[in-house]
């Protein structure tokens, strides 16, 4: 699995991008439906969705390259109507990479320099600097047609690093690395960040990338934005089932609030019995129904006589083995669906058979709940 | 079958020798015509001599259709990249209904025939008021120009990636900045291509110079008057010669730089390693 670098944070409290009420309306159809949205000075921030969300057409209205229909704009603290892309204080790390295929990477990086009129030693000096970022030394003189996918990628964020923009736009750019790539990218992204401490906005629609890199996310469906949050929180109380479907896999369960106060809610469920929840921040009642999500790796096997404060038994009713671990569903009493259930393969999950009765553990703190 | 099988590939190859020999045989002759001594043109060849070729810059009328012919070959070809170039963008890349059909029609003129629609456009001149002369032949040639001008450019302007625009805006770069250093410097092998296409088929192109050109005579044109008189005909033939080699050599020329503009435009994106 993916590991999350550990570092200083770099980001302050002071907004660096103030998004509000930001609609873009194409016809009849809202491509960004009123969103509203600050983004700190040196975060790591990713607007994370399915396509067709908003969050690239978002991001491209950060860069310039697309108008608000209504609504505003403003980095560092400056209205960004009416001013184009290149006299913004952004640059973008495009999707495709657009590196200009007549050029070298030496040229390509030292592209935004030259309208700067440094002296030459000057911009060879950050020309430099931007290549030894991205681990790119010695490369200069390579043809823009003779390099690797990874290589043009790095040659793409050397190039906008090199102008020391106040923020760094990404556009999905490591959609068209292999996996393994991909995930040393992430790693080497986010180690980036940290090291010149300018604000990254991230837009992804791979989860696992968005949670591996950010300080916080945004996650959009629809044109909207449904939570902002840290990784963490995102995952363990996303807000509604949508944010928990589109983070990973989730059990939900049915429920009926029992009663509802300032910061939790109980719950009554057929096959978790009555439990006690902690309220997310944005619920909105919908009558008495109300969900509860468990994650599958937080329900775990309870073998031969152990026992656990807080269990459910069931049956198994199908096993899938995945090598590091072993996916089982576990049929429930009472519960509707079935539960989805990941355990790892060190005590034998792999061997419990079909058909065979098996007890699950639960850590209550756990139970999302949500609004239906 | 494997007698069949065996006897095939022998078979293929000399097909393939037959077909090639067809195609090209008449062009052969040509130039070993025009090197014999012999105003005839009969095997076996009389002896060797560059005496027609050394001939041609004595001839003044020659000499005049030579810059008629140059005149109408440039003003067509820029005219028609020109043309080539507004219509080749707007078709690459922009999406709007009509699309196909406008590509459609001005591909169109590439198989019309040539007589009708040299015939067509002396109809036109005349009713325009206009007299014939070099001017007409160059709207002709435009004319006929078009469909290759615009063949190579789109194959030039395709998948030219819109994102290399915008990341040039992006590192600051004003509009007219992003045409200069970025549009321009990519499809400029493209362009010239498209010159150096347009320009050959104005210098070979016979039948609408025919009908639209008034005293003033193209290169085919002052062929075609030379053919009345056989003792001409050895000079014709070298002057044909050079045509045929000065054609080969900007068609092999504009054929390698439209290739640069594709691949440079289409390889964006790709090399994954």
């Amino acid at each position: 699995m993916l590991e999350r670098v550990q570092s200083e944070r770099t980001q302050t409290d002071r907004t660096m991008i103030e998004i509000r009420d930001v609609t873009r309306s194409y016809g009849s159809f809202k491509a960004l439906d009123n969103a509203s949205l600050a983004i700190r000075e040196g975060e790591f921030f990713s607007l994370l969705g399915p396509s067709g969300c908003g969050k690239t057409t978002l991001l491209r209205m950060i860069a310039g390259f697309d108008k608000p229909t209504s609504g505003s704009i403003a980095v560092d603290g400056q209205p960004m109507d009416g001013i184009p892309a290149n006299r913004r204080p952004t640059n973008m790390v495009f999707q495709s990479y657009a590196i200009f295929p007549h050029l070298n990477v030496e040229q390509n990086v030292a592209y935004g320099l030259k309208r700067l009129k440094l002296d030459a030693g000057a911009e060879k000096h950050r020309v430099g600097e931007a290549l030894a970022q991205v681990s790119l030394t010695g490369l200069g003189k390579r043809r823009a047609t003779e390099l690797s996918g990874g290589q043009r990628q790095r040659v793409a964020l050397a190039r906008a690093l090199v102008m020391r923009p106040k923020v760094l736009l990404l556009d999905e750019p490591l959609s068209a690395l292999d996996k393994k790539l991909r995930e040393q990218m992430q790693v080497e992204l986010r180690r980036l960040q940290q090291a010149v401490g300018i604000t990254f906005v991230l837009v992804t629609h791979d989860q696992y990338e968005a949670l591996a890199m950010s300080d916080r996310i945004a996650v959009m469906f629809g044109g909207k934005i449904a939570q902002v949050a840290s990784p963490k929180e995102i995952y363990q109380r996303p807000v509604n089932r949508q944010v928990a479907d589109f983070l990973g896999g989730m059990n939900f369960v049915k429920a009926e609030i029992v009663e509802e106060n300032g910061a939790s809610l109980v719950l009554d469920t057929l096959g978790f019995g009555r439990v006690r929840a902690d309220k997310p921040r944005a619920f909105v009642r919908n009558g008495g129904a109300a969900t509860l999500g468990i994650r599958p790796e937080r329900l775990r096997v309870l073998w031969d006589n152990a026992t656990a404060k807080f269990e459910v038994s069931g049956k198994v009713v199908e096993r899938h083995y995945f090598g590091e671990i072993t996916h089982l569903i576990v049929e429930i009493p009472g519960l509707e669906k079935p539960l989805s259930v990941t355990e790892t393969n060190d005590f034998g999950a792999d061997d419990i058979p079909v058909g065979a009765p098996i007890r699950l553990a639960y850590d209550p703190e756990a139970l999302v709940a949500m609004a239906d | 079958m494997t007698a069949i099988r065996r006897f095939l590939p022998g078979w293929l190859s000399s097909y393939a020798v037959l077909y090639l020999l067809f195609l090209y045989l008449p062009v052969i002759f040509l130039p070993i015509f025009s090197i014999n001594t012999a105003a005839t043109p009969k095997f076996p060849l009389s002896g060797v001599t560059l005496h027609w070729y050394e001939d041609l810059p004595r001839t003044p009328a020659l000499i005049d259709a030579t810059w008629n012919s140059l005149i109408v070959g440039v003003s067509a070809s820029i005219l028609s990249t020109v043309l080539g170039i507004l219509a080749a963008r707007s078709i690459t890349r922009y999406r709007y209904p009509g699309r196909r059909a406008i590509n459609g029609l001005i591909m169109a003129p590439l198989v019309l025939p040539e007589v009708i629609v040299a015939i067509s456009m002396l109809l036109v001149m005349l009713q325009l008021g206009l007299s014939l002369s070099l001017f007409t032949v160059v709207l002709g040639h435009v004319l006929v120009c078009i469909p290759y001008s615009m063949t190579v450019l789109t194959s030039g302007f395709e998948g030219f990636d819109r994102s290399l625009e915008e990341a040039s805006a992006d590192l600051g770069e004003s509009a007219f900045g992003t045409f200069r250093r970025v549009t321009l410097p990519m499809v400029a092998p493209a362009i010239i291509s498209s010159l150096l296409v347009c320009f050959t088929i104005s210098l070979d192109e016979f039948i609408i110079a025919f009908f639209l050109t008034g005293t003033e005579a193209t290169l085919p044109i002052y062929i075609w008057g030379q053919l009345r008189f056989a003792a001409k005909l050895p000079g014709v033939l070298a002057l044909g010669t050079l045509l045929l080699f000065a054609s080969f050599l900007l068609m092999t020329t504009a054929e390698i730089l439209r290739r640069r503009a594709a691949r440079r435009t289409q390889n964006e994106g790709g090399l994954y390693a």
